[in-house]
């Protein structure tokens, strides 16, 4: 029994990934008395080396900020200027937008779940580990991951840090013959995102609950990815051009990133979770069907089953994918001709790990004079604090490798960028002399 | 033979792969650019052929030394690849060893980089060494393909 004992777990800070984290968590008898997960932010960097840029160039630069998530940063980024030169695009461009979408999440879900998360719950140090017992799974989180790449490439025109993506349009539109092509393999891989919904339902969760404000995208008719309005469980209703009306970031001592708050109040949630309770009426009937054999009604309030529902996303990210490739119709043309004006725009797009704010502002010659970007894991950073602070507390009981590896795997459950490294930290534990 | 090229374009040394893909293109010899992503490298590469994976290394090594591994395994393999989840090049050799998924022949050339960070140069040593790199694969692709010929007649 430790009583009184001060104790200390500690993440050592990585460099070289997207996102550079560590975390520190005190504990003092069966308090916690400080946790600090601290990220440095690549984003800032881009904010100003947008300034004096052509508008046309933000969607390529921006892509850059994340490998995983490019298209996110790309359709953000595309998304707010054309507000800003008040454009509308072809609905057949949209539909590909949306295919597009589908692609990233199909590639990051199908990562984040079988290679990053399951290891945790199987009781696996890391993916390779749990090859050498679940092959099949690995198999089927490959075969996943490379129909999202083939519907990167076709739509991007390739698979790491597309360059189709155009203000407008697309530089390139795909031929419905092309599109028919990956009919089969998302078949495939509608059945294999069933199947892995039923294999996360099967694992171990602790029981942790939090009460939540979710912030996510809403739209009247479709399960959000770029565009709605931002809504919370807790009356937030705004559109993007309010965003900063809304929403603050505050520095903080500990982090070079700056915590998002949402102003007269506090943390708040982004991500599959908040997407999923505030819109599972617009989930395909398929998905909402899997989510409630799964015994996942929402409102979902544990983070860690937060890879069930990630799963189910995976479904309609499939079922979203084959609606689309049945509709689609080329456009006339690709992109619509740019008028020439000064202007200001926002946008929120949902990135497989919640929202992302762009605002730019340009001249009458097209170069950017501002822009500012709110990426997920800066918005996400204050309430994994909070979540940690709670579970932490749950664990003072625990010898402090197993309360440290455990603080460790909950941070996953937010697939923050630093979740790579996450998986590369190591773990150093200073026990105060007292409790050793 | 299969040559593929892993890297970032936007963090220093960790473009060194490009380099080598680019002086490689230049000669008209056809280099493959990935992440360097685990999952997309066991599904890419060509199980039945022979493979070369180019990859910056972070190992304590000086800056711009190369090193290869062909045939057997290395213990660990530390490539600087900027996947961003941290599954690359040496964790797609282990999954892959594991899945029965491995090339036929695969050797990794590592190049050891010091600089990663978002918009960083490339660094002149990792510069120098990718030129090598580039021009030793050359030259074995020259005579795998000489050799390829003269076993056919």
């Amino acid at each position: 029994m430790r009583t009184g004992a001060s104790r200390t777990i500690r993440v050592d800070t990585l460099a070289r990934v997207e996102g550079e984290g560590a975390l520190l968590i005190n504990m003092s008898g069966e308090r916690v008395t400080d946790v600090k997960l601290k990220i440095y932010e690549p984003p800032r960097l881009f904010e100003a080396f947008l300034r004096g840029r052509h508008y046309s160039e933000a969607p390529d630069i921006t892509s850059r900020i994340c490998g995983i998530c490019p298209i996110a940063y790309q359709m953000s980024a595309v998304h707010a200027i054309e507000r800003a030169l008040r454009i509308h695009i072809d609905p057949a461009v949209r539909l590909l937008r949306r295919l597009f979408y589908c692609g990233e999440w199909i590639e990051s879900h199908a990562l984040h779940v079988y290679m990053l998360h399951a290891p945790d719950f199987l009781g696996y140090q890391d993916a390779i580990a749990m090859a050498r017992d679940h092959k099949e799974v690995v198999e089927r989180a490959l075969r996943l991951k490379k129909i999202g790449n083939r519907l990167v490439q076709v739509l991007g025109g390739r698979e790491i840090h597309p360059i189709s993506a155009a203000i407008g349009g697309f530089h390139k539109v795909p031929s419905k013959q092309q599109l028919a092509e990956l009919v089969e393999d998302l078949e495939w891989a509608l059945e294999a995102s069933l199947e892995t919904v039923r294999f996360t339902a099967t694992l171990p969760f602790p029981n942790f609950e939090q009460d939540y404000e979710f912030v996510a995208l809403r739209h009247p008719d479709e399960y959000p990815f770029n565009e709605g309005r931002l809504v919370s469980n807790r009356g937030l209703n705004i559109d993007a051009a309010e965003y900063e009306d809304h929403f603050r970031e505050l520095h903080v001592k500990h982090s070079n990133a700056l915590h998002s708050v949402i102003r007269g109040r506090s943390s708040y949630l982004v991500g599959p979770l908040a997407r999923f309770n505030l819109n599972f009426d617009k989930l395909p009937q398929v998905a909402q069907k899997a989510a409630l054999e799964a015994k996942l009604p929402p409102p979902v309030k544990n983070p860690f089953r937060s890879i069930i529902v990630r799963a189910v996303e995976l479904i309609f990210a499939c079922h979203e994918a084959l609606r689309a490739i049945r509709e689609y119709e080329p456009p006339a043309a690709a992109h619509v001709e740019l008028p020439k004006r000064s202007g200001t725009g926002w946008a929120i797009t949902e990135a497989p790990r919640g929202i992302l704010y762009h605002s730019y502002t340009f001249d009458e010659n097209g170069l950017i004079q501002n822009a500012k970007i709110v990426p997920p894991t800066s918005q996400n950073q204050k309430r994994i604090e909070d979540d940690l602070r709670d579970y932490a507390a749950t664990l003072v009981a625990w010898p402090l490798d197993e309360a440290t590896w455990k603080c460790e795997q909950a941070i996953r459950n937010y697939d923050p960028c630093i979740s790579c490294a996450t998986h590369f930290l190591k773990l150093r534990i200073e026990k105060d002399p007292e409790s050793a | 033979m299969q040559i593929i090229c892993c890297g970032n374009p936007g963090r220093g040394d960790d473009s060194a792969a490009l380099l080598v893909a680019r002086e490689l293109r230049a000669c008209g010899i056809e280099a493959e650019i990935e992440s360097g992503d685990a999952l997309d490298l066991i599904e890419d590469w060509d199980e039945t052929g022979e493979v070369i994976v180019v990859d910056a290394t972070v190992t304590g090594a000086a800056p711009g030394t190369v090193q290869v591994w062909d045939g057997t395994l290395p213990e660990k393999i530390v490539t600087a690849t900027a996947s961003t989840h941290g599954l690359g090049v040496g964790e797609a050799v282990y999954l892959a060893q594991i899945l029965n998924r491995l090339p036929r022949r695969l050797r990794i050339y590592g190049i050891e980089g010091k600089q990663f960070y978002p918009g960083s140069e490339v660094s002149p040593e990792v510069k120098e060494a990718a030129e090598k790199v580039a021009k030793q694969i050359a030259q074995e692709t020259v005579l795998s393909t000489q050799y390829s010929v003269s076993s056919a007649r």
